[in-house]
């Protein structure tokens, strides 16, 4: 079992990866006033017909082939609908994939979002040649992360250059401390 | 090490980097891979990666290119790590926790010496 929102994303990025995709968004948005926390994965891989969809929640179906069964999209299905929440999955051959899962976000059962910098680190470093697009929205304000600018300024230098892993890695932690902190108008002046 | 704040920044660094690139040219980038499929992410992949990426960063080790996989069949001995280098073989090492994965960083990718306990054999 994954003990946190944070490692089921994680996990099923991974699933986009391996479906060939060559950008892939996230979202995660809280809301305090609707009481709810939701994640998004969409990518642009290779997509599954109906049938796979329909069947995908059943642990013994899985695209792997080093064992029979697969245990990622059942186990997110299942920490959503263990409070209050929804899952949903669209996809078509070609059109890649969306994966949606709606937590009621104060529900004693709900697992902690954990540690999502570092899950959005790991992915970005980890699979360098995806484009990918991380978003973070609490209630109003939203800190959104494209790497694309920053891969066409490096050019071909690793991610994982010292330095640059600092810049990465300070981007995405006060982009998501920014908005998550209680203090709105500091945001705002620091944004003039 | 100065922080880098934007994206002009960034280039600098890229010619920075550049231009050391050029000097090690001959003894080429070490590998370090971390399966991240569910079986490693349950057992605590993403630490195993965040102590490479901050053992990177802290010891400021350039020339290393850091990726990660999926389930590789192995999944009781997960987490698992591979550092390939040009100078040696793949090596796959298993039950890499945060600090098993230092001591790899510092013995195995900055010294070249393997971390016999942690060896997977015959992968």
């Amino acid at each position: 079992m994954l003990k946190e929102i944070s490692l089921h994303i994680l996990d099923i990025a991974e699933n986009s990866v391996n479906a060939g995709a060559t950008r892939i968004e996230i979202l995660v948005a809280e809301d305090l006033r609707k009481d709810e926390l939701v994640i998004k994965i969409k990518d642009n891989g290779r997509g599954m017909d109906a049938e796979t969809v329909k069947a995908i929640t059943d642990p013994f179906v899985t695209s792997r082939t080093t064992r029979k069964v697969g245990l990622g999209i059942p186990f997110l299905k299942m920490a959503a609908d263990a409070c209050d929440g929804s899952f949903k999955i669209t996809s078509g051959v070609g059109k890649g994939t969306e994966i949606t899962a709606t937590f009621r976000r104060s529900h004693i059962d709900r697992m902690p979002l954990g540690d999502i910098k570092g899950t959005f680190l790991t992915l970005l470093i980890g699979y360098p040649h995806v484009n990918w697009c991380f978003r973070y929205r609490f209630n109003d304000r939203v800190f959104e992360f494209d790497d694309k600018q920053v891969k066409s300024a490096l050019d071909g230098i690793p991610l994982s250059d010292p330095q640059v892993l600092m810049y990465l890695r300070n981007s995405i932690s006060e982009g998501i401390d920014k908005i998550t902190s209680q203090n709105k108008s500091s945001v705002f002046q620091e944004m003039k | 090490m100065n922080a880098i704040k934007s994206l002009d920044d960034l280039k600098k660094v890229r010619e920075e980097a550049l231009a050391k690139r050029k000097l090690r040219e001959t003894s080429g980038a070490t590998q370090v891979i971390v399966g991240m499929g569910t079986c490693g992410i349950a057992a605590g992949a993403r630490e195993t990666m965040k102590a490479v990426l901050e053992y990177i960063e802290t010891h400021n080790l350039p020339n290393i290119v850091v990726t990660q996989t999926g389930c590789i069949g192995l999944c009781e001995q997960e987490p698992i790590l591979q550092v390939v280098s040009s100078q040696q073989e793949k090596v796959t090492y298993g039950k890499v926790s945060p600090d098993v994965a230092i001591k790899i960083m510092h013995e195995h990718v900055e010294k070249g010496e393997v971390v016999k306990d942690h060896v997977i054999p015959s992968v």
